[in-house]
């Protein structure tokens, strides 16, 4: 089975926000970067597939040269290859442009599965993975926790809410994203990562102008939705300070 | 005009819709009224029996679209089925609640009619006389005032509790309800669903749960997991978590609170270590009171908290012990 896993490079969990001069962006400079935490979840799925019936994965990304370091992190776990689809202006694209950027290139692979994670934590625009279905005219099916393939045939869990699910058949090719703790996450070896030096990244161009369907006006720190009533000193002052408040002022204790 | 698309399963409305319908309200105003007006559309089998429901609200009319291929819901048979509507009410704007259905099949719908889709939205303003989108970005350390690029229409979904049900506006006599005109091409229709379950019996009930103290990433191990029982027993609250320290298998999934978990509004809600992704917040925000302890101070769990303490969870949650064992 030939299976693509799109993945996309996002900053860390850890790093703090500052913005450009004009407020439209992030500050690029200050940023470190990891690979989205769902397309590791849906990287992880595509392992396993192809530990159980065969074939190759190919990792699919759209980016600035940055992204090589998530690109290789999935090779080092054990994905076969890559398309890189490079273009500065991607870094800040949106989920339309990203598609439209890869479709082509994916297209010409004809995969049989393709997966991805649910959202991305940096826009999570939670887009990409329909609008690329859409694109490859393949059927989808998204926040999927289960995936079971057998010959043609694809059937899959999917999460609904309120912790309801809902198994659903669809042909082959398709396209799935993938919902985080579907399984547990592998870590790269020592042994992997010497091995993803001469795995094959194959970079590909946009094929057009990037172009996203939203403009970022304005980026700016969260408004409160309430008055937060922060408590300062030791451990042993703050618990004293919020237990007495929680059952003099607020009286929920 | 603007076309809100509301969801049903069942005969049962979801509640989503009408906070949809109050953001259209909302968008209306700021749009100004040539916008105007509101019609909402609800499709599947149960569409008539919520139709009722929908045409109390404030609104020009509502449609209900129902065919063979609409018994049960598929992404492809909602993409022809919604496109076919857009296509006959030429809306301006097409509003939807951010559900997981619509997560499901709005990408799909926007990129086969090429038209710009703004998700997860939290506001809605005037920015140079148009109409401006707030979205969170960046797991809620941001937010974006984003517009549409393109042609209309321009879809929109609405976060899960961002418009309240409760402030949206009854009309003065009930809305026309009217059949919309919609034929689905079952041959299409790639999804085979199967009928939807629960997985485990939910042993849990978090909704009735007075006090819930709820630990996230910030736990660290699994190992450090006591820590945060011991806090809500000290509460006398229920332990819950985050999604992460369910998909760890730290604590199980029964216990999740969020969008793929429960919904919960205690008169206390502590969360320990938690950032306060979206996902986690639409399942707790209506708590009555909120205490967030974080180390990083610009956690957005702050931003709904009622009371903060930002330190080492580490820390903190013994000295609450401590204390509230104190009498």
């Amino acid at each position: 089975m030939k299976i693509a896993v799109c993945i996309k490079q996002v900053p860390t969990r850890e790093w703090q926000p500052r913005l450009n001069a004009d407020k439209t962006w992030i500050r690029e400079q200050d940023v470190s970067y990891e690979m989205n935490e769902p397309d590791a979840y849906a990287l992880e799925e595509s392992l396993r597939l192809r530990e159980k019936h065969g074939g190759e994965v190919v990792v699919c990304s759209a980016g600035p040269t940055r992204v090589q370091q998530v690109i290789r992190e999935a090779l080092a776990r054990g994905a076969d290859r890559a398309i890189h689809v490079e273009d500065a202006a991607l870094g800040a694209a949106d989920a339309y442009a990203a598609a439209a950027a890869l479709a082509p290139a994916m297209a010409e692979e004809q995969f049989d599965l393709i997966l991805t994670g649910l959202q991305s934590d940096d826009q999570g625009h939670a887009q990409f993975g329909p609008v690329l279905a859409t694109r490859l005219n393949v059927p989808h099916s998204t926040i999927i926790m289960e995936v079971l393939v057998d010959g043609q045939s694809l059937r899959v869990k999917r999460e609904l809410e309120g912790g309801w699910f809902q198994h659903i058949a669809m042909p082959l090719p398709a396209l799935l994203t993938i919902q985080s703790g579907i399984n547990q996450l592998r870590y790269a070896t020592l042994k992997g990562i010497m091995a993803a030096k001469k795995k094959e990244i194959k970079k590909v161009a946009t094929p057009g102008a990037v172009a996203s369907r939203q403009k970022v006006l304005a980026l700016y720190a969260p408004t409160k939705s309430k008055q937060t009533t922060m408590i300062g000193g030791s451990p042993a002052e703050a618990a004293k300070e919020l237990v007495k408040r929680l059952r003099e002022e607020a009286r929920v204790l | 005009m603007i076309l809100v698309v509301a969801e049903q399963h069942d005969g049962k409305l979801n509640r989503a819709s009408l906070e949809a319908i109050a953001g259209a309200q909302e968008l209306l105003t700021a749009a100004g009224a040539s916008a105007g007006p509101i019609t909402v559309v609800v499709a599947g089998n149960g569409a008539s029996r919520v139709a009722g429901d929908l045409a109390a609200a404030d609104v020009g009319g509502v449609l209900t679209a129902d065919a063979d291929g609409l018994s049960d819901y598929t992404p492809d048979a909602w993409v022809q089925a919604i496109r076919q509507v857009i296509d006959q009410t030429s809306p301006q704007y097409v509003i939807f609640p951010h559900t997981y259905q619509t997560r499901d099949y709005a990408p799909a719908l926007a990129a086969t009619i090429d038209r710009a889709l703004i998700t997860d939205v939290i506001g809605v303003k005037q920015v140079g006389g148009a109409a401006a989108f707030s979205r969170p970005m960046f797991q809620g350390k941001l937010t974006a005032d984003v517009a549409p690029v393109g042609d209309a229409p321009f879809l929109i979904t609405f976060q899960i509790g961002a418009f309240r049900a409760d402030a949206m506006k009854r009309g003065a006599s009930a809305a026309a309800v009217s059949q919309a005109n919609v034929t689905i091409d079952a041959a299409a229709i790639r999804q085979k669903p199967e009928a939807p379950f629960q997985e485990a019996k939910q042993a849990v009930d978090l909704s009735q749960a007075e006090r819930i103290v709820a630990v996230g990433r910030g736990i660290k191990t699994q190992e450090n997991i006591p820590i945060a029982e011991k806090l809500a027993k000290a509460f006398g609250a229920e332990l819950a978590a985050s999604r992460p320290i369910c998909d760890n298998g730290w604590l199980p999934m029964e216990r999740q609170i969020g969008s793929s978990g429960q919904t919960v509004a205690p008169k206390l809600y502590v969360a320990l270590g938690i950032s306060g992704a979206i996902q986690h917040l639409v399942g707790m925000k209506g708590a009555r009171i909120i205490v967030a302890i974080n180390k990083d101070a610009e956690a957005p769990i702050f931003e709904v908290a009622d009371y903060g303490i930002q330190g080492d969870i580490f820390e903190i949650a013994p000295a609450l012990v401590a204390e509230l064992e104190k009498s």
